[in-house]
């Protein structure tokens, strides 16, 4: 009843069933491995939302061994070491609701100090700036790119600035620390050579590459008809880009702004280098400022498992997490829904 | 000729592959980075079958490390915790063993053309707590003093806190930065700045003189006056491990206290214990 040819089909779409079925498990554990992170992030960070009373422990003097010391007793006197030994159980403080809300932080000290609003108004202020500076760069760039541009220019302007993107932000952030701080301190004279305004620029490089890539994608996606017809009504090159293009692919760009936010409200390694990481609460934008990924950046290695210092780490790690997946989150269904629309939806 | 360096490499090969090797982990204070790795190249090139790890990260990475269990030696500049031992404990039902191997002088460093030259005690921790923001203050000129500091995880920091501030906080616009090199490159930048680290560090910049109180005379950080207590800002720096060190660490941490180990730390720029 069945043909050789049959079987051959059918061996055929085994094959293929077996490579669905890899690739189906593979992206559901990468899904998996997601959800999991958000799980570890948020189970790390919950001891600060039921604090179990720290039994203090016995006020017995822990006595180390010591080795190797046969002469140093001669010279016991040669240093002035006060050994506070005697410190309040360590840098075990609650994360009171109260404590979390202050405005000073303050993690290593006799009474730890959690205060999250200047590291969250530190990682506002110079996300802010790096977009204020980033944005209109990259924006331009990517009308340049796909209307002004020749073709050939363009075709090696895309890949070199979304190149861009793979650089290290460890560099980016030396080249900032070293350079950037010392040039706009002698052109602006401001008083503290690393701040945010420092950290926001040296940041729009790492935002600039994203924003650009994700623009122009949405610049191209513009139907072809709305510049022709533009263009058939007599409005300039300039006229079309800025009034018909840039406005149709309005929704890209919100997106691609977005995720420009997201990038470098995350970004650790350049504000950790050239911000001063100093936890101060103003909007002065030539003042230092502590972001949040850079205090986990800074911290998390030092602390002890389970401290309370530890468990408010992973606390800002979830609010990081929370603020970049809705970002993201809104950035890509808002794209789907609105871009789509306008085009597919009404062509 | 070839033929000669051919076997020659395989016998260098089959030579490396014969040898046990025995691998010493040492993490821990940044200050210590640079005295550690001295101490394991040296200690390598003389014992080829022990390979010495030397990572820095600060005394609590050290620390936490060594309470986890990934590190077989910390390095810390300051003592451990209260808590920090109880930890060990708990996981490890055990103290630790301390072992002091140098002696440092915290050394105040501001740029090198800065008129201010020597400061007290009470000063440093005025400028650290904020008590005093301008350089007119300490005899200076009339500019905002920018404050450098450690992060942290530092125990540079804990040890300055604890013994020029007396456990009082820092004032909030102190600026931390990761690792001693960095207070340095950005003192010597920074026209009105102020940092602290270890004396070994300090190039290209000045460093204080520092008295007790306004009565008394003003000392560098020398070797002499560190031993002898008239610097009023110096430490142990200390090796940890979790019981006490047997076989190749016994062997690697007393030739570290020999005289041989010790002339490295002077010549690093440190001061030996002994």
């Amino acid at each position: 009843m069945v043909g050789g040819n049959i079987n051959l089909k059918k061996r055929f779409r085994f094959g293929e069933f077996i490579a669905e079925k890899i690739i189906k498990g593979v992206s559901f554990i990468s899904f998996a491995v997601i959800v999991l992170i958000f799980i570890f992030v948020f189970r790390e960070a919950a001891p600060i939302f039921s604090p179990t009373k720290q039994t203090s422990t016995t006020n017995t003097e822990l006595v180390q061994e010591t080795y190797g010391e046969e002469s140093s007793a001669a010279s016991e006197t040669v240093t002035e070491q006060k050994n506070k030994s005697v410190e309040s159980s360590g840098s075990e403080g609650d994360a009171t609701a109260k404590n979390l809300l202050g405005n000073e932080w303050q993690p290593v000290s006799e009474n730890p100090k959690y205060g999250l609003l200047p590291l969250i108004v530190g990682s506002f202020k110079v996300t802010f700036i790096a977009v204020l500076i980033g944005a209109p760069i990259a924006i331009l760039a990517a009308l340049y790119t796909s209307f002004f541009a020749p073709r050939k220019l363009r075709e090696f302007l895309k890949p070199a600035i979304e190149f861009l993107s793979g650089f290290p932000s460890v560099v980016i952030g030396f080249f900032a620390l070293v350079t950037l701080a010392s040039l706009f301190q002698n052109l602006f004279g401001y008083q503290y050579r690393l701040n945010a305004f420092v950290g926001g620029i040296a940041l729009s490089l790492a935002a600039i590459p994203i924003i650009y890539s994700v623009t122009e994608d949405a610049l191209s996606a513009v139907p072809k008809f709305m510049t022709e017809a533009s263009l058939a009504l007599g409005a300039t090159k300039w006229q079309t880009a800025l009034f018909v293009v840039l406005p149709a692919a309005t929704p890209g760009v919100f997106a691609a702004l977005l995720l420009g936010v997201g990038r470098a409200f995350g970004e650790t390694m350049i504000v950790l280098m050239a911000t001063g990481n100093a936890a101060l609460m103003s909007i002065d934008f030539f003042e230092p400022i502590r972001t949040m990924s850079a205090t986990i950046g800074a911290e998390m290695a030092e602390v002890v498992f389970g401290d309370t210092h530890y468990n408010v780490l992973f606390f800002i790690g979830s609010i990081l997490f929370v603020f970049t997946f809705i970002l993201n989150a809104v950035a890509e269904f808002y794209v789907r829904n609105k871009l789509q629309k306008k085009f597919q939806g009404t062509a | 000729m070839i033929k000669n360096i051919l076997i020659l490499l395989t016998g260098i090969i089959a030579f490396g592959f014969s040898q046990k090797n025995e691998t010493i982990t040492v993490k821990g204070s940044d200050t210590m980075v640079i005295i550690a790795q001295r101490w394991a190249e040296l200690y390598m090139s003389k014992h080829p079958d022990v390979t010495v790890q030397v990572t820095g990260g600060g005394s609590g990475v050290g620390i936490s490390a060594l309470i986890n269990g990934t590190t077989d030696i910390c390095n810390a500049s300051r003592p451990m915790k209260k808590s920090e031992k109880e930890k060990l404990k708990q996981r490890f039902n055990t103290l630790g063993v301390e072992i002091k191997v140098a002696k440092d002088g915290l050394a105040i460093y501001v740029r090198e053309n800065n008129p201010v030259t020597e400061l007290t005690l009470q000063q440093l921790k005025d400028i650290y707590t904020g008590n005093i923001t301008n350089w007119k203050q300490v005899g200076g000129p009339d500019a905002k003093i920018i404050v450098y500091g450690r992060e942290n995880s530092s125990g540079t920091y804990v040890y300055f806190k604890d013994n020029v501030l007396d456990s009082e906080d820092f004032a909030p616009s102190v600026q931390t930065l990761p690792g001693t090199a960095a207070v340095v490159n950005a003192v010597s930048k920074d026209k009105y700045g102020i940092g602290y680290g270890g004396e070994a560090y300090a190039k290209g910049i000045n460093i204080l003189k520092v008295k007790k109180d306004a009565n008394s005379t003003a000392y560098p950080p020398t070797e002499e006056n560190v031993k002898s207590g008239d610097y009023p800002i110096s430490r142990y720096l200390y090796m940890y491990t979790r019981s006490r060190p047997t076989g190749v660490m016994k062997e690697y941490i007393d030739w570290i206290l020999s005289k041989e180990g010790q002339e490295i730390v002077t010549k690093v720029g440190y001061f030996p214990v002994k």
